[in-house]
């Protein structure tokens, strides 16, 4: 480093020879480092921003199957969604003689489609709760993060719990699908499925003048 | 009496070892920093409260905007270049070297096979001003089918994303599920945004 600075520069040497006053060969850094530290930032702000976040789906394999490879389900268990125009959504649940029952209508605020979803997912799995304490659990540092995906994964796996059906019709948007899997994941219902909408459900639209 | 003098020390820090670690934090990150592509499309994804972070290497992007085109993407230059070449043979579209080096720099297209050599050869900031139609992936004429095997012949790891715009017609999303169901793709993931606090 050049560096000879001493006191306050030359010429108090006292009874020493004459000598030109002697120019300090210091930089003033400061501006630099400042640019410097602005750089940093932006770049690590960018960086950061730059990864996108992913929902995954599994969809059910297209392959035609035979009615034994068919997973059977109760019908009281399964709940179809069918997203309508305009933001609506209509769900109606299978009665007991296979046939279906009466459509609602409601939307995709927290008051509709979710408070739905989670009660009817409560009725029918009694150990949803215990998947919010756990996450509490996880968020305290009591428990790690793989045994609580194992008892989140095994409560929402309960074989008796809810099964939603989601049928999307032509006039949704594609918001509306992710929306609609992100209840889901809110609602912590494990079992869900994509499915074509069928000719009866269109009809049913009909009745309720969104179609 | 004189009084004692005490030296007068200067009060300037030395700033050279600070600057050395700003640039050197500088340098890494300028490194480290994947600038966003050039897209030829705007996309308002939706969002979601999932956390799963997309990899960075080996994904198919497919990008749907709002005006229901798609649009395809690939990321690794050798890879971009052997699926051209294998479309070229099995389209009969005929490619110049040039082309085909252009084509390994392209993130993202969306034109019919046919068109693209003619977008090739424009430049850069011309080929963002053209309107491109979107990739076929209609029953009759799938291309974005093929696009998609022919990827993944050549890169057998590679994961597939889907982007949509948020006002994008479910229609033409159910289209492109269906081409992936076709080519046994039933594991995907969709582009996300971060959840807005409402």
């Amino acid at each position: 480093m050049a560096e000879i600075e001493g006191g306050g520069g030359g010429g108090k040497h006292k009874g020493g020879k004459k000598r030109g006053k002697k120019l300090s060969t210091r930089v003033d850094f400061t501006p630099m480092v400042d640019l410097g530290f602005l750089l940093i930032t932006f770049f690590m702000l960018t960086t950061s921003m730059n990864k996108p976040q992913t929902m995954e789906i599994n969809m059910p394999d297209k392959d035609v199957k035979t009615e034994e490879e068919k997973t059977k389900v109760k019908a009281s268990q399964a709940v179809t969604l069918l997203l309508a125009k305009d933001d609506k959504v209509v769900y109606y649940f299978m009665q007991q003689n296979g046939e279906p029952g009466t459509p609602m209508i409601t939307d995709y605020s927290p008051g509709g489609i979710r408070a739905t979803l989670i009660k009817e997912n409560k009725d029918r799995n009694p150990n949803i709760d215990s998947i919010a304490i756990y996450k509490q659990q996880l968020n305290m540092g009591q428990i790690d993060e793989p045994t609580y995906k194992m008892h989140a994964s095994q409560i929402k796996s309960f074989k008796d719990g809810l099964i939603v059906v989601i049928k999307a019709t032509d006039k949704s948007k594609y918001k509306n699908m992710i929306d609609i899997l992100d209840e889901m994941l809110i609602c912590n219902i494990g079992r869900y499925a994509v499915v074509d909408i069928s000719d009866i459900e269109l009809e049913m639209l009909k009745t309720v003048n969104l179609e | 009496m004189p009084k004692v003098k005490v030296p007068r020390k200067s009060t300037t820090v030395d700033m050279t070892a600070m600057t050395d670690v700003a640039f050197l934090l500088l340098t890494f990150f300028m490194l480290a920093t994947k600038f966003k592509p050039d897209e030829p499309v705007i996309v308002d994804t939706p969002s979601s409260i999932s956390e799963i972070k997309l990899p960075e290497s080996n994904v198919i992007l497919i990008t749907i905007d709002k005006n229901d085109r798609v649009f395809f993407g690939v990321d690794g230059q050798p890879t971009r270049e052997t699926v051209l070449r294998s479309m070229a043979e099995k389209y009969k579209v005929s490619f110049t070297e040039k082309q085909i080096k252009e084509f390994s720099l392209m993130s993202t297209f969306g034109v019919p096979i046919a068109q693209l050599p003619q977008l090739l050869d424009m430049k850069a900031e011309e080929r963002l001003k053209v309107t491109q139609s979107g990739i076929p992936c209609d029953s009759l004429n799938n291309e974005l089918s093929d696009w998609i095997w022919q990827t993944r012949l050549a890169n057998n790891v590679v994961r597939i994303a889907v982007k949509g715009d948020r006002e994008t017609n479910y229609p033409v999303v159910k289209k492109v599920i269906a081409t992936l169901q076709e080519r046994k793709v039933n594991r995907f993931n969709f582009i996300t945004s971060m959840e807005r606090p409402e």
